[in-house]
């Protein structure tokens, strides 16, 4: 009993809890605010991406594929102390969100981008000849008919890589940006206590949890459609 | 030559090949307005790429393809637009899943065509109403039998008011019981004075609503003429051998 209270006063003090919270809530709300950024951002570029790779032309594809490559096999913790401790020494003086914007640009469009070339590749050659043979331009048959069957054939992929990258918010605390994590270790390091880490982790289980939920649901619907 | 009297559709001096081997060498083809011409031949004889080649579904390698007039494969020609002149029927059916009939019915007419929705739907309704599922309108393509799938591939050809329809192996892909009703629609159709093309195996409906039988082998046309002619005295031994075959099977 005696130590499980001193456990419990270390790692959660609710005294500590309470005062630390409404600072980590603001946190939180910069990494929600972070994930409305990244995320679309990384889709779009990754859409971008695969639009561009299905174009037929080689060179074209080829750099999709390079461009695709380099940027899953450079760790996204590297890119971004590259990026904002590095790239100033070449007189290139990022603000800490452009660093953050432009690296998750890069990293999660590679990500999705192989996901929805993927998705663009599982949708029947005949759905385009048949749009194609009725006046649709290639552009309008991607966006009506591609794109919709595509998604909804990488739904669970594309979920889960958008956990991801709303997990890897948190490498931003690194040139810190005052999200979730940044704002726990600061907490931590005022209290000289581990709760607001503690806090910080229950509020991104909270945050990704019902996500993890939907994704094996999703996942099981598709095993059971085959 | 006078308007009335002009071919719908004339192919002229047609090749196409694949990977260096040779799949049309030179078809020559003129389908008059309202007439039926019924494909056959052996397979990879190249009736589907002659099809195929109509429309630029696949790009031919040298020779003419002329629909109402204009040669299709000129520089200066908007294939999109022509495309809307040239309908086309799948083995497949390639309905777009994600859509209702009347949606895949209606999203050339919205897209292409630039109608509002609502002249759209009401085109597209009665575009299904004449291949006999008007009540159909609602329902996505896994929710149909294959005989509706296609007459709903039919429908979507049919209200982009085409001069001529192309099918290829329309009945190709279904369950016996469900061809009648396509090729119905298909015998409508040619009452109703529209022009097409047929690749088909369905020798029973070639005799009775084709003008004309085009045989085809090697990439070429070897032998044509009504349907009494090439079925029944056909001058050439190759086609003499798949006819019998043909006659066997079906």
């Amino acid at each position: 009993m005696e130590t499980l209270n001193t456990i419990l006063d270390v790692f959660f003090n609710v005294e500590i809890a309470v005062r630390v919270f409404p600072f980590l809530l603001q946190g939180l709300g910069m990494t929600l605010l972070l994930c409305a950024g990244v995320i679309p951002l990384g889709l779009a570029g990754g859409l971008a991406l695969a639009w561009a790779a299905s174009l037929n032309n080689r060179w074209l594809t080829a750099a999709c594929a390079v461009y695709v490559d380099f940027f899953r096999a450079f760790p996204p913790l590297v890119l971004l102390i590259f990026l904002y401790f590095g790239l100033p020494f070449a007189g290139l003086d990022l603000p800490a969100i452009a660093a953050v914007g432009i690296g998750f640009l890069l990293n999660a469009s590679s990500y999705y981008g192989e996901i929805f070339r993927a998705g663009i590749e599982s949708v029947p050659k005949g759905q385009w000849e048949a749009a194609r043979s009725t006046g649709l331009t290639r552009r309008q048959t991607m966006i009506a008919v591609i794109l919709p069957q595509a998604t909804r054939n990488v739904l669970p992929d594309l979920i889960g890589n958008t956990l991801e990258v709303a997990k890897l918010t948190s490498i931003a605390s690194v040139v810190a940006l005052g999200e979730l994590l940044h704002t726990a270790r600061l907490a931590q390091s005022l209290v000289y206590n581990p709760t607001p880490i503690v806090v910080a982790a229950m509020l991104y289980l909270a945050l990704f949890w019902p996500l993890v939920r939907l994704l094996s649901r999703l996942e099981h619907r598709n095993i059971a459609r085959r | 030559m006078d308007v009335q009297s002009r071919p719908v559709l004339e192919l002229a001096g047609l090749h196409k090949s694949f990977g260096g081997v040779d799949v049309l060498k030179g078809v020559d083809l003129a389908v008059a307005p309202g007439e039926l011409v019924f494909l056959i031949g052996p397979s990879g004889s190249g009736k589907s790429t002659l099809l195929r080649c109509c429309n630029r579904l696949e790009e031919p390698d040298d020779g003419a393809v002329i629909v109402d007039g204009e040669n299709i494969l000129s520089p200066g020609c908007d294939l999109n637009r022509v495309r809307q002149k040239i309908g086309m029927v799948f083995q497949a059916f390639n309905l777009y899943p994600h859509m209702t009939a009347l949606g895949n019915v209606a999203l050339a007419l919205r897209k292409v065509q630039g109608m509002a929705k609502d002249a759209a739907e009401a085109k597209a309704r009665a575009a299904l109403a004449r291949v006999g599922l008007a009540d159909k309108a609602g329902s996505y393509p896994a929710q149909l039998s294959g005989g509706q799938q296609q007459r709903v591939a039919i429908a979507r050809a049919l209200a982009l008011e085409p001069k001529i329809v192309l099918f290829d192996e329309p009945t190709s892909a279904l369950d016996p019981e469900l061809v009648g009703s396509v090729l119905a629609v298909m015998r409508e159709l040619k009452i109703g004075g529209m022009t097409m093309v047929v690749v088909s195996h369905e020798l029973a409906f070639a005799r009775d609503a084709a003008d004309r039988v085009v045989f085809m082998d090697g990439g070429r046309i070897v032998e044509q003429g009504t349907p009494a002619s090439v079925f029944g005295a056909p001058r050439e031994a190759r086609t003499r051998d798949f006819v019998a075959r043909l006659a066997e099977r079906g």
